[in-house]
């Protein structure tokens, strides 16, 4: 066991969803695996970019159907919606209670911890330009934007690959 | 009294997984090597968790004890 993790194992995870609690399991294992000294790469890539944008400018895109899009999927880091039982957002708020009991750290400060930890964070190029988010779009803790041969680039060297 | 000695505490009480390892993973950053970490923590995975930590992370766990709910791990720099 020694052996391999002291020739580091790199993880990659892929945040594909823009669910509260998906995003959560994403930064558990993110700042977990942190921890443990692996060199740990998060991708952001459609829903999932809701997690990293910078909260405020509703409209956002150059073409109508961008700024609807936008709009009607206006998110970040302390606004996410439970993959389950939303209820309009009433989930979300007696899950962040919940948690906050248990003191589990809210997204923010798992955002803040795994950046502390060298979390690197990378937004999907493809979706962003779907989307018409723009780099500034995002939080300062974001790295560069790359697209997916970049991604698998890293992938292939990494020995944990997961798709939340 | 312990049977351990510590050079620092660490009090991660109240913190749920995987907080208690992030925390010890950072105190430990700021230490020397051989020094010893005492690490308090009531959440039972910890007991289970943080030993897992040190074996994988090149640290010695020096030894754990019970006291009432808090938990407590001596883990020593590697």
């Amino acid at each position: 066991m020694q052996q391999t993790i002291q020739k580091k194992t790199p993880v990659t995870i892929v945040l594909f969803s823009g669910d509260m609690d998906k995003a959560m399991a994403a930064f558990v294992i993110a700042t977990a695996a942190a921890s443990m000294g692996m060199p740990v790469s998060i991708f952001f890539t459609f829903w999932g970019l809701n997690v990293i944008k910078k909260k405020g400018g509703l409209i956002k895109g150059q073409h109508w159907m961008q700024k609807m899009l936008n709009i009607v999927n206006y998110g970040h880091a302390r606004k996410l919606a439970l993959s389950k039982l939303n209820m309009l957002g009433m989930g979300p708020v007696m899950m962040k209670e919940m948690m906050s009991k248990k003191r589990v750290p809210s997204m923010d400060e798992f955002i803040k911890t795994a950046a502390a930890l060298g979390v690197k964070f990378y937004p999907c190029e493809m979706s962003m330009t779907v989307m018409g988010l723009k780099k500034e779009d995002f939080i300062d803790e974001c790295g560069e934007v790359i697209g997916a041969v970049s991604y698998l680039s890293i992938a292939k060297e990494s020995n944990i690959n997961l798709f939340i | 009294m312990s049977q351990f000695t510590a050079d620092k505490t660490l009090d991660a009480r109240g913190l749920s997984c995987p907080m208690p390892s992030v925390k010890t993973a950072l105190a430990l950053e700021a230490m020397t090597q051989g020094q010893v970490l005492l690490v308090l923590t009531d959440d039972p995975v910890s007991k289970r968790d943080l030993p897992v930590w040190a074996e994988a992370t090149g640290n010695t766990l020096v030894g754990l004890e019970e006291e009432g709910p808090t938990i407590k791990i001596f883990v020593k720099k590697g």
